[in-house]
Parts: C-alpha cells; sequence; structure tokens
C-alpha cells in the first residue's frame, strides 16, 4: 500500500477541505446548537451536499451518483470532522448506501439509491440497543406474520433516526442473541403503526434517537439482504462505517491538535511563551506522532475498502481502534494544554472533545476492536 | 512495467539458483549476521557462498555505481530486489556501518577519488567500519564534542575519545568527527575523517552492557597521524556530513522489527485457554502493541512513498525513530511479561542462553542510540510544530 493520495483525490480533499470550511464550520454547530434546532442539522446544506455529489459519492451511476469509493467518502467524512459538521453523510450517504448497493434488491435500489444521491431521503441504521456496541447481541425481534414479518422490541444510538424517511432495522428472526447467525435486516417506515421514536440530542449537540417496535408489521419485500444472514450484509455496513467514522475522527482529532498547538503558540505565563516549555512541548511532539500513525491508519482501511482486499474487516477495526484511542488523548491533551480556557463553553475544545467521545463510541470502542482483533488473530 | 515484470523474474530465477537453502532462514541471533571485514570468520560455508554470489551481483548495495561495486538498480528495481529476497526470507548478505551509513556519505559528499578508493572494498566486505561519534562529555549534545585534529602540515594529529563506538574492537576503519577549530559556535570547527584502526596510537576497549554483550567500545586516540587526503567533505563541513548521516541512521534503527509477531510468541509461550491468552489484560495490551505496530508500518511506507525519490524525510524521521524505538521497548516487555517465569533464564540451552532476556535489554538502548526519544521530540517541536524556544 502505498497510501500516497492520487491527483483526483488531492482535488477532492481541497474542495471538500473549501466547501465544509465556507458553508459548516464550528460556528454553524454552535447555531443549531444554541438555537435549538428542531432537526439539529441544516437540511440546505444537506442539499448543497448532494449538488456537491457527496451524498451519492457510494451511489453507481445510474442511479444517480457519483460512485467515487471509499477513499473519497473517507476525505469527505475527515473534512466534516474537521469542522465538527452535523449533517446525514454517515447515516445515509454511507451506511444505507452500502447496505443498499451490496445488498439491495433491484427494486430495493432503484427505490431509494436515486433519492439518497439527491439528498431526498434520510435513512438511518438501527442497530444498537444501548450499552456498548454488540451487533451479535441483537434482541429485537421479527416474527413471520402473514407474507411479512411483526417487530418487536428496542433500538438506541440510531444516528439520525428522529429525521429518518426509512429505518434499515437488525432483528433476529432465529437464534438467541450472542449468535452471529439469525439477523436479517429490514426497511421500515418509522411512520408505520407500532413505531414509537424519540429524539436523543448527545453530548456531542448531535442527534440520534431511541426507536421502540410494538408489533410492527412490515410486508415481505422490506427484507434487505438475505434472511438469517443479516451479519453478512452488516459486516460491509459496518466496515464502512468504522472505516468513516475513523476518518472523521482523523479530521476531529487532528484539528483538535491543530488548535492546542496554536494555542501554545500564544498563551504567555510567567512571561513566557507556554509553548517554550518542553513539558508540554514534548506532549504535542508524542502527539503528533501518534496523528502520523492515526493517518496511515485511515487511508490503509479505505484503501482495503475500495479494493475489496481480504483484510478489510481487520484493517477497519484496527483503524477504529487506534483513532478512538488516539483521538481521546488528542481531546484530553487538549483541554489540559488550554487550562482554565479549556473548560469554557466559549473556546471550540471543549466542543471537538465532545464528539470524539461520541464518535470513539460509535460501531465499537477501542476496547472492543482490540477483543476483537485478537480474536480474529487467534490469541 | 514490462522491464520491471522482466527484473522481478530474473531476479526471482537467479535467487532460486543462487541463494543456499541455510541462508533462507531469518536471523535466529546476533551471531548470524555477516559482518565482513579483514579478521571475519564466516560461520559457514553457505554464508560465504552467499556473500560471494551477492557480491558479484553488486547487491550488498543495489542502488550504489556499479564502478562502486553496486548494481546500479533504480528504486523500483531495488524494492523488487528486496521484495523478492523476503519472500523467499534470504539473509541479509553483509551487514555493514559502510554500507547504511559511511557510504551515502561519502556519495553525497566524498570527492571522485574517495568513492573509488573506499567503496568498492565495502561492498566486497573486505573493510569493516566503525562510527566514531558520541564521546564521554558529547552523548544527546552531540555538537559539543571536543576530540581534536590538529593541522601538521601533510597530515592531521589526532587526540581525544569516543565512546559507544559499535564493534569499534572488530573495525578495519573509522569514520570519525572531529574537532579542527575551537574558534566558532559548537556546531562549526566540526570535521569529518577517515582512518585506519590499526594506526599507531588507537585502543578499543570493549564495554559490558547490562545484556551481559559487548556491542559497543570506548575508543582512544593518542597521536594518531591522518593523512590530509582523509578528511571528507570542506574542513569545517562535519556537522553537515553527520547530520545527514543521523538522518540515515534513524531512519535504520526506526526500521528495526521484531522478528516474530508479538503475539504469535506470547501464543506460544503462555498458551491458549478456549483460543484465547489466558490473561485478559495483557491479551488487551498486546492487541494494542499489534495495531500499533501494523499502523507504524503503513508510517512508514506511506513516509517513504512520500519522500521524493533520493529526498530525506527531515524532521519526519525523528518521529519515526522516537515512535520506532519506544514501541520496540513496549514489545520487549510484553514478550517478558508473555514469557513469565522462562524468560528470566540467562544460562541455559533451554533459553538459547538467556535470548529473551538479552534482547529485551538491548532494546533500552533503542531510545538513547542515535539521539534520545527526549532529542527527537526537540526535533519533532522545532522542526515541525514550530514551537518557540525548542
Amino acid at each position: 500500500m502505498g497510501l500516497v493520495l492520487n491527483e483526483d483525490e488531492v482535488m477532492l480533499r481541497e474542495s471538500a477541505e473549501g466547501f465544509f470550511a465556507d458553508k459548516a464550520p464550528v460556528t454553524e454547530l454552535r447555531k443549531l446548537r444554541d438555537g435549538n434546532d428542531e432537526t439539529g442539522f441544516s437540511r440546505e446544506l444537506w442539499k448543497e451536499m448532494a449538488d456537491m455529489g457527496f451524498a451519492g459519492i457510494l451511489v453507481p451511476e445510474e442511479h444517480g451518483g457519483v460512485d467515487m469509493g471509499y477513499m473519497a467518502a473517507g476525505l469527505v467524512a475527515e473534512q466534516m470532522g474537521r469542522n465538527l459538521t452535523a449533517s446525514p453523510f454517515l447515516s445515509t450517504a454511507i451506511l444505507a448506501a452500502t447496505a443498499l448497493r451490496n445488498s439491495g434488491t433491484p427494486e430495493q435500489q432503484a427505490a431509494w439509491l436515486p433519492k439518497i444521491a439527491a439528498g431526498d431521503v434520510i435513512m438511518a441504521l438501527a442497530l444498537d440497543e444501548g450499552g456498548k456496541h454488540n451487533p451479535r447481541g441483537t434482541t429485537v425481534t421479527a416474527k413471520p406474520s402473514g407474507n411479512g414479518f411483526k417487530i418487536s422490541g428496542h433500538k438506541a444510538m440510531v444516528v439520525d433516526g428522529h429525521v429518518a424517511d426509512a429505518l434499515i432495522v437488525a432483528a433476529r428472526t432465529s437464534g438467541e442473541p450472542g449468535d452471529a447467525d439469525g439477523i436479517s435486516l429490514f426497511i421500515v417506515d418509522p411512520k408505520s403503526k407500532g413505531v414509537d421514536v424519540e429524539r436523543t440530542i448527545m453530548v456531542d449537540s448531535r442527534n440520534a434517537a431511541r426507536v421502540d417496535f410494538d408489533e410492527v408489521e412490515v410486508a415481505g419485500d422490506a427484507l434487505l439482504g438475505s434472511l438469517d444472514e443479516g451479519m453478512d450484509a452488516l459486516g460491509t455496513v459496518l466496515n464502512a462505517g468504522r472505516a468513516a467514522v475513523a476518518a472523521e475522527l482523523l479530521g476531529t482529532s487532528d484539528q483538535a491538535f491543530q488548535i492546542t498547538v496554536d494555542y501554545l503558540k500564544e498563551r504567555k505565563q510567567f512571561g513566557k511563551i507556554i509553548g517554550e516549555f518542553q513539558a508540554l512541548q514534548h506532549r504535542a511532539s508524542h502527539l503528533y506522532s501518534e496523528m502520523e500513525l492515526c493517518r496511515s491508519a485511515v487511508l490503509a482501511a479505505l484503501t482495503a475498502m475500495d479494493a475489496n482486499d481480504k483484510n478489510t474487516s481487520l484493517y477497519c477495526a484496527m483503524a477504529k481502534a487506534k483513532l478512538g484511542s488516539v483521538a481521546k488523548l488528542a481531546g484530553v491533551e487538549g483541554v489540559q494544554m488550554h487550562g482554565g480556557v479549556g473548560m469554557t463553553d466559549e473556546y471550540d475544545i471543549g466542543l471537538y472533545l465532545k464528539r470524539i467521545r461520541v464518535a470513539q463510541e460509535l460501531f465499537g470502542d477501542a476496547h472492543y476492536h482490540m477483543d476483537q482483533i485478537a480474536s480474529a488473530m487467534n490469541y | 512495467m514490462g522491464h520491471l515484470d522482466d527484473f522481478r523474474a530474473e531476479t526471482r530465477a537467479w535467487l532460486e539458483e543462487n541463494c543456499p537453502e541455510s541462508m533462507r532462514t531469518p536471523f535466529s541471533n546476533d551471531g548470524d549476521a555477516c559482518w565482513g571485514g579483514r579478521n571475519w570468520t564466516f560461520a559457514s560455508d553457505d554464508q560465504k557462498i552467499w556473500l560471494e554470489r551477492c557480491v558479484a551481483k553488486g547487491y550488498t548495495a543495489p542502488t550504489w555505481d556499479e564502478k562502486y561495486g553496486g548494481a546500479g538498480l533504480d528504486r523500483a528495481q531495488e524494492r523488487i530486489l528486496r521484495q523478492e529476497m523476503k519472500r523467499i526470507n534470504a539473509r541479509l548478505p553483509l551487514s555493514s556501518f559502510g554500507i547504511w551509513m559511511l557510504g551515502p556519505a561519502l556519495l553525497k559528499f566524498g570527492s571522485e577519488e574517495q568513492k573509488l578508493k573506499y567503496l568498492p572494498p565495502i561492498t566486497r566486505g573486505e573493510i569493516r567500519w566503525c562510527q566514531g561519534y558520541s564521546e564521554p562529555a558529547a552523548g544527546s549534545d552531540l555538537a559539543s564534542l571536543a576530540t581534536k585534529a590538529e593541522d601538521k602540515g601533510d597530515h592531521f594529529l589526532v587526540n581525544g575519545q569516543k565512546v559507544w563506538t559499535s564493534y569499534a574492537d572488530k573495525a578495519d576503519w573509522i569514520f570519525c568527527l572531529v574537532r579542527t577549530d575551537n574558534s566558532g559556535t559548537k556546531h562549526q570547527g566540526i570535521s569529518f575523517v577517515l582512518f585506519d584502526m590499526e594506526s599507531e596510537g588507537v585502543e578499543a576497549r570493549p564495554i559490558k552492557l547490562i545484556s551481559g554483550r559487548s556491542p559497543f567500545c570506548e575508543t582512544f586516540f593518542e597521536n594518531v597521524k591522518v593523512p590530509k587526503e582523509n578528511l571528507v567533505g570542506e574542513l569545517g563541513q562535519g556537522w553537515t556530513i553527520a547530520k545527514y548521516l543521523l538522518t540515515h541512521e534513524r531512519e535504520m534503527i526506526g526500521e528495526m522489527e521484531a522478528p516474530r509477531p508479538l503475539s504469535e510468541v506470547a501464543a506460544q509461550t503462555m498458551g491458549l485457554v478456549d483460543g484465547k491468552l489466558p490473561d485478559s489484560l495483557l491479551r488487551g495490551k498486546i492487541a494494542e502493541a499489534e495495531i500499533d505496530d501494523w499502523a507504524f508500518k503503513m508510517t512508514m511506507g506511506r513516509l517513504l512513498s512520500e519522500a521524493k525519490a533520493g529526498m530525506s524525510l527531515g524532521a519526519k524521521s525523528s518521529m519515526l525513530k522516537y515512535y520506532g524505538t519506544e514501541l520496540n521497548k513496549r514489545r520487549l516487555e510484553l514478550m517478558m511479561d508473555a514469557a513469565g517465569q522462562d524468560g528470566l533464564e540467562w544460562e541455559s540451552d533451554r533459553s538459547n542462553d538467556g535470548q529473551l532476556a538479552r534482547s529485551w535489554l538491548r532494546t533500552k538502548g533503542n531510545s538513547i542510540e542515535g539521539g534520545t526519544s527526549e532529542v527527537q521530540l526537540n526535533i519533532i517541536s522545532k522542526h515541525i510544530l514550530q514551537l518557540p524556544g525548542a
């Protein structure tokens, strides 16, 4: 793996860099938060992202997308991370698009993918159920009923679930919680009878939902992928999610690091710029070194996704683990090196700390992935 | 790409035919490497044959020009050669500070006469070199070195002491930093000279380390006569050459890798229960180190691809040196943790004479030699982060 961006990728990164810095900087997140925005993101921005091709970045051209692949998607996610941009990019453009293009029937693809690319629809993945990320632990059930299924149970941490036009729900069609087999995916209309959606505003001022399913009836053609073998489809979706969140965290933690280094160069104490103190210099330089490893890990995971490498799952897990722990360090060190002002809402570093906390939990934290990697490597 | 494919096929066939079977296993300990030199005794006939065949092909220094004993390969070809050697686990035919360190400096700063005189014997493994840099009072603060070389017309008269001279007791020649001028700042007035370790007035005394081994010496110079033509570059240009060389050394040390995956060693020494290492906390730390190892290797690859052909990584080499050596220390600590009581044996066949414990102790020096971790962090602070006063 060379892990060096080609010309097209450099151009895309630059255009995304300019776009998000201009349209969705940190001040926009503050506006949404302080104005108690009903959705927690800007629909106009999402429409503009669709016009830029970002919403359809993984949608095949025949369905109206630009089909640029995961490296491109990661470069966009990185810039969103840098600016703490709130948008349905992860839930819709990454997770739903991946699920549909890999596992959808031609009818499902035709019904949803063009709308995703146009920015006309928001879809959310309802997988986790609270506590820790644990796909095999799925307890929500889908029981055969007539020609379709009845779904019951509770989902949590459904990112963008509060505004979703459709939910992709992981439910158990056989087996017991803890089994990898027996999980199936369904496309569910949240307006169906028996669905109750509660918006959950998170610590990072972004949005997710808790969703209750009370004997929700879905037709047989709501099934996405194969019955009982939803983990196969989910595997690819989760790889995509982990790589994309790792890419977002790369942008978030690198920006947290940059604003911290900038602060070290301006703050004076004891008659000196505090960046002159070796105790701080060495911590910053250590963090710089870790950030270099993070960039390689993310690029390797995205490259593997696009190449369909046999080690893709492993690389995505390693990237998510590495970014989870280093981003946390960047947030924690960032606040400490800011001193008192790091504790104030006025300074941005706290917003970065909070977003990092949420993103590191998404699709498995560092501990989860270390455990998974050790098992996958037979130790 | 056609010519590269041809080159790969030729190289593969050549290696298949010429690399002896016993040279297709990884080094099992320090004693397996071939260092060459006037007093070298080959560990086996195969070691000798393998070196001779590689020398004939120019493969001990593949990118050097043929007139200097190399094979004149470009970087793409060299990569293919390395990949093909790795494919069959072929051993490095010659380990040499001459190739790794002095060679690059001579190629950049030496005269044509010096290149023709010194490089070919290096590629043939005939002359073994050592490096005279650190002194008792000039370790991390290398530029404060005091070994002096006085101008005596046709020669320099060298007096002083070096320390941490790798294998000085086994080396034939030394490349050495000496002070030729005291009038300017400490970085000025340093010169880079070469001389024979058999010269009158040179003495090397091995230093016994905590590992029980003695890879380093204290080296003393008393009225050593060094011919003027043995000066490399300009008088007073030694610090520039030294910095260039240290960058190479950092990249090399950063690249050192443990021969076997940590998790594999741990699984073998601790055993598995239900497919897992029985100590869950240690298992987590091992997984963390393995992830870092992977990300570090990806980073080495990425930075080397980013650096344009022939260009140095600059201050980023300090990051690699810092991270690579600290990671290596972590890995060996974890290996000792995994080995438990069995890893503590020092003198037994069972433990291959304490191989693991001695390796563990050796790694402690990784973050000291070639500039300590703290010096590398200073360099990153100054040149990359551009923090004030660094």
